[in-house]
């Protein structure tokens, strides 16, 4: 086995979570940030009970609503042809519920200290809330989202125990770094291991410094 | 500083481990036997035998890598042979306590051939080859009766044989290969095809024990490693799926 196989897919899966992540968790963390609803700390609790759970309570109720039997996974099957579990598909779909916090959090923390006057000028200059979203709320959030995007695709970089338990080891598709790492010290391959490890302890380093420096580099303008 | 205080009390009172009892690695396949024994072993001499379950292969590890285990129930030969070997073991202490059979296992399907040869039939789960000895089975008899081409791209791995079995029985997987033993776990769904592979297409399931190093001159963790070739053990063994040899 390749080093660079697993890694590859851990991109991979860190990539398109990351994606869909900024897609859905914008919204979650704009509404959380602006509203006053009775529901905001129930929505809050639940975005934020991954960081909470163990991966094994994650990674139970995955395995019966992915699988072919269960409520999304046979949708899925009768959609696709196959099941949401031991797929690539179903790593994204359970990377995104588990790194959900580590985008939503950022964002809403720099949209709440987001001045509110500057939203309510340009609502009063006739901008629609959209468009007010995307010229004045978005730039000035730039931190928000730079460390939202950072963080889940470290945190998906980083994922192992869903992953064993929905994921099969399956070369190529699911075989994932941390996975491919823990399949070389169980069979004593302690050189593959200290190999694949290494290579990730340089990246995350990488990827931490430079969002560090994009942050100082953003907060001081 | 009161926080502190509080913490180290509770450290200084994690419950401090039973002077008398023996700690055993189980091969995952042999979980439920040995939960069985280590109760009737309890009811004979009063001694608590605390059971860690996993792989043959990464049990092994963790036995090399320092794990506090008196007794190795693994899944094959290769690995107690090797734990002698090194020192690990007392030497000349191993014998073989039960040989395994591995058994293709399907809630959907009601043939079994069928299902290996057809290509599109669906997911097969395997326990990991690397670590799991009947992983390891499973793919020498894949290999040799000619169907790897048309399972290794539809194989999904198991940690340990537990999980290769739970794989199948949540339906996530169509079949799989495990453990004769395992058939009659509590709780199992039905099965519609149940296919015991025949021994001679795969290097034989024999499991021996070994008595580690550290309880050399453990009384307690000898009678335990006695007790597994009594006759009551075997009886117990011989009821779950094993061939066991007096």
């Amino acid at each position: 086995m390749n080093i660079f196989g697993p890694m590859w897919l851990s991109i991979q899966l860190a990539f398109f979570t990351t994606a869909i992540l900024l897609v859905i968790g914008t919204p979650i963390a704009w509404w959380l940030s602006q509203t006053r609803a009775r529901l905001k700390p129930a929505v809050q609790a639940i975005v934020a009970m991954p960081i909470v759970l163990p991966p094994t309570v994650l990674g139970f109720y995955l395995l019966i609503l992915l699988g072919p039997d269960g409520a999304i996974g046979s949708w899925w099957v009768q959609l696709t042809g196959s099941a949401l579990t031991f797929s690539f598909t179903g790593l994204v779909v359970a990377s995104c519920i588990y790194s959900l916090p580590f985008a939503v959090q950022p964002m809403q923390n720099a949209f709440e200290s987001l001045p509110r006057k500057y939203l309510e000028r340009a609502w009063t200059l006739g901008a629609s809330r959209l468009d007010a979203f995307f010229t004045i709320a978005a730039p000035l959030s730039l931190r928000g989202f730079i460390s939202g995007i950072v963080l889940s695709f470290a945190h998906t970089l980083g994922e192992f125990g869903v992953v064993l338990m929905v994921g099969g080891n399956i070369p190529g598709e699911t075989r994932v770094i941390s996975i491919a790492i823990y399949d070389h010290v169980e069979s004593l391959n302690y050189a593959a291991a200290h190999r694949m490890s290494l290579l990730l302890v340089g990246f995350a380093f990488v990827v931490l410094v430079t969002m560090f420096v994009l942050n100082r580099r953003w907060g001081e303008r | 500083m009161r926080v502190s205080a509080v913490f180290l009390i509770l450290l200084l009172a994690t419950p401090a481990q039973a002077v008398d009892s023996v700690s055993v690695a189980v091969a995952s396949n042999f979980a439920r036997s040995a939960t069985e024994l280590a109760e009737r072993f309890r009811a004979e001499t009063g001694i608590d035998v605390r059971l860690s379950n996993g792989s043959t292969g990464k049990l092994y590890a963790q036995i090399l890598n320092g794990a506090p285990f008196d007794v190795f129930l693994a899944a094959d030969t290769e690995r107690p042979a090797r734990l002698e070997h090194t020192g690990h073991a007392v030497a000349g202490a191993r014998f073989t306590y039960a040989t395994g059979a591995l058994v293709l296992w399907s809630r959907s399907a009601s043939d079994c051939h069928a299902l290996l040869s057809d290509e599109n039939s669906g997911r097969i789960a395997l326990a990991n080859p690397k670590t799991a000895p009947y992983g390891k089975a499973a793919v020498e008899f894949l290999s040799s009766a000619g169907y790897w081409d048309s399972v290794s791209k539809r194989a999904v791995y198991g940690e340990n044989i537990n999980q290769t079995l739970q794989f199948v029985a949540t339906g996530n997987a169509v079949m799989g290969l495990i453990a004769k033993s395992q058939l009659n776990a509590p709780q199992l769904p039905e099965a519609a095809c149940t296919w015991e592979i025949p021994s001679s297409s795969y290097s034989n399931l024999e499991q021996q024990v070994v008595l580690l190093l550290r309880a050399a001159d453990n009384d307690n963790a000898r009678r335990f490693f006695e007790f597994l070739r009594s006759d009551a053990a075997l009886e117990i063994i011989g009821r779950h799926g094993y061939e066991v040899s007096p």
